[in-house]
């Protein structure tokens, strides 16, 4: 045992691969996609998952622009969070590059990592193309 | 199956307590419901208690036995989590319980803390309804989820804020006269518009506010009311709760609640009646626009035709189909853990004529009542109706 923190299998190799380049979302055989840590499908219950490169651009669907954060997030406001449709797979995070009063549903981003300025945590990025 | 009735129910005042613990503020709501019913409380045979976030706001976990503590009963205790719908959640397993013939008197309700943390950790106790890794730890906050809700809503709909303020308007007029509720004063849609934004396009009035309170009820078989010649004209007739995905980008739709609509159609069939029957609601506002959804939901309205059903005044007191006639959330507070069961027990006093509203619904007999956990992930829906 170390008084490191345990990552969270699945989720911190997701956003590592993001980092590096090659994220990927979980396939299953009916072509169902999911984010991970995944044992089953949720969409069909199928039990075998592969991992499928992302699409590099998604779309984002619906935003917001928060004032009034959790402890974590208090020297990051305002900032706008969004659900970005990247076909298989939605994602929630951040976006940055843009004010957040100019982000718009139907812009395109690419995903990447980025960290809370108020405390350094790693977060998911959406960056205008 | 024996039907089960509302013998009696309790309230705390709902507002701003962050010296008063969860099991003193349930004591109190619970000792007004056994008097309210007239039953002893050496009669009742289970507790089921709802909260949400005691462990983080008082550090108190297993809170089942401390509930029953608090009203000096003897007797199983449970506490249900299903983040805002805990107690209603808890009220289905009483009916069902009662139902089965496993008990004729049960005391079902829940509390909640929450003033006593500052606003940032309540901000973020309340999160953790969403999803950790995809939501909250992208920066999500409670009314930032529903923030994105509405924002597709607009994306897809149409409909703008200023129609959510009428909703807003409206439960403040309703909780005028409760002396229970959080905030007893009227606002107008001017206010509305111009308050501070919280997660926009959520701004300060069209968020529920941050709640401490108890509510609590006791349900009895119709036998023991006829036994124990118990005033109880109302019953619980039908029940209902479904679940969806809980992240909300895992969702086919961003405007529409499944959970919502899954527990309607299987309290309304248990009931056996259509949406048509129903003469009014309470149902969960802890945002403006959650109340549109819910009325679309629950099949009173289609989608798109929720959110300025208050501007038009078919959901007002006065109109067709009056919405949150105790203030809902919007005015009489959101203590998480105890709404689900509050509706409840004002549903069944404005049915029973002995709300301060009742008059606005002097004709009615059939009541709904919709208690929501996170972004709608969970829902459990009841139907009331007056059955003597
Ligand atoms: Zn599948």
């Amino acid at each position: 045992m170390s008084d490191e923190p345990a990552r969270d299998a699945g989720y911190d190799d997701f956003l590592d691969a993001i980092a590096a380049g090659e994220p990927y979302y979980l396939e299953c055989p009916e072509g169902h996609g999911s984010l991970p840590p995944r044992q089953v499908c949720p969409d069909c219950g199928a039990t075998e998952l592969s991992e499928s490169g992302l699409p590099e651009v998604g779309t984002i669907v619906a935003h917001n622009v928060v004032h009034v954060p959790t402890p974590r997030f208090l020297d990051d406001t305002p900032y706008a969070t969004a659900i970005v449709d990247f076909g298989p797979v939605n994602v929630t995070g951040q976006v940055r590059g843009i004010d957040p009063q100019d982000v718009e549903n139907g812009q395109e981003v690419t995903i990447t990592i980025g960290e809370t300025e108020t405390d350094g945590d790693r977060l998911v990025v959406f960056e205008p193309v | 199956m024996t039907r089960v009735r509302v013998a009696g129910g309790g309230l705390t005042h709902f507002g701003v307590h962050p010296e008063r613990t969860s099991r003193a503020l349930f004591g109190e709501a619970g000792e007004a419901a056994l008097e309210d019913a007239g039953v002893d409380r050496e009669d009742v045979e289970s507790v089921f208690f709802g909260n949400f976030m005691g462990e983080l706001a008082e550090h108190q976990g297993h809170m089942g036995p401390l509930a029953a503590e608090a009203l000096g009963i003897d007797a199983p205790s449970t506490r249900y989590e299903s983040a805002c719908a805990s107690s209603g959640v808890a009220v289905r397993q009483a009916v069902q319980n009662v139902r089965n013939g496993e008990a004729d008197v049960v005391l079902v309700g829940g509390a909640e803390r929450m003033n006593n943390l500052p606003t940032a950790e309540t901000t973020d106790a309340l999160a953790i309804a969403a999803d950790d890794l995809y939501e909250v730890r992208a920066g999500m906050t409670f009314p930032g989820a529903y923030a994105l809700m509405e924002d597709a809503y607009f994306e897809e709909h149409g409909g703008t804020r200023e129609d959510l303020a009428h909703i807003a308007v409206k439960n403040h007029q309703n909780a005028l006269g409760n002396e229970y509720a959080q905030f007893q004063k009227e606002i107008d849609v001017e206010t509305a518009m111009e308050a501070p934004p919280v997660a926009e396009p959520i701004h300060l009035y069209d968020a529920c506010p941050i709640t401490d309170g108890a509510a609590a009820m006791v349900l009895v078989s119709d036998s023991y009311a006829e036994e124990h010649d118990l005033d109880a004209p109302v019953a619980i007739t039908g029940t209902g709760q479904g679940s969806d995905r809980l992240a909300l980008q895992d969702r086919e739709e961003l405007t529409r609640t499944p959970a919502a609509e899954d527990a309607g159609a299987e309290a309304f069939a248990d009931a056996g009646i259509d949406p048509d029957d129903v003469d009014l609601a309470e149902v969960h506002d802890c945002f403006t626009i959650a109340e549109a959804l819910a009325i679309e939901a629950l099949g009173f309205f289609e989608p798109g035709e929720g959110i300025a059903a208050a501007r038009r005044g078919e959901t007002t007191a006065t109109g067709d189909l009056p919405v949150n006639l105790s203030g809902g959330l919007k005015a009489k507070g959101h203590p998480v853990g105890a709404t689900g069961a509050s509706q409840v027990v004002e549903m069944a006093k404005l049915l029973a004529g002995t709300h301060h509203n009742s008059d606005a619904v002097a004709d009615a007999t059939v009541g709904v009542t919709h208690n929501a956990g996170g972004t709608v992930a969970s829902t459990a829906v009841h139907v009331l109706e007056v059955v003597e």
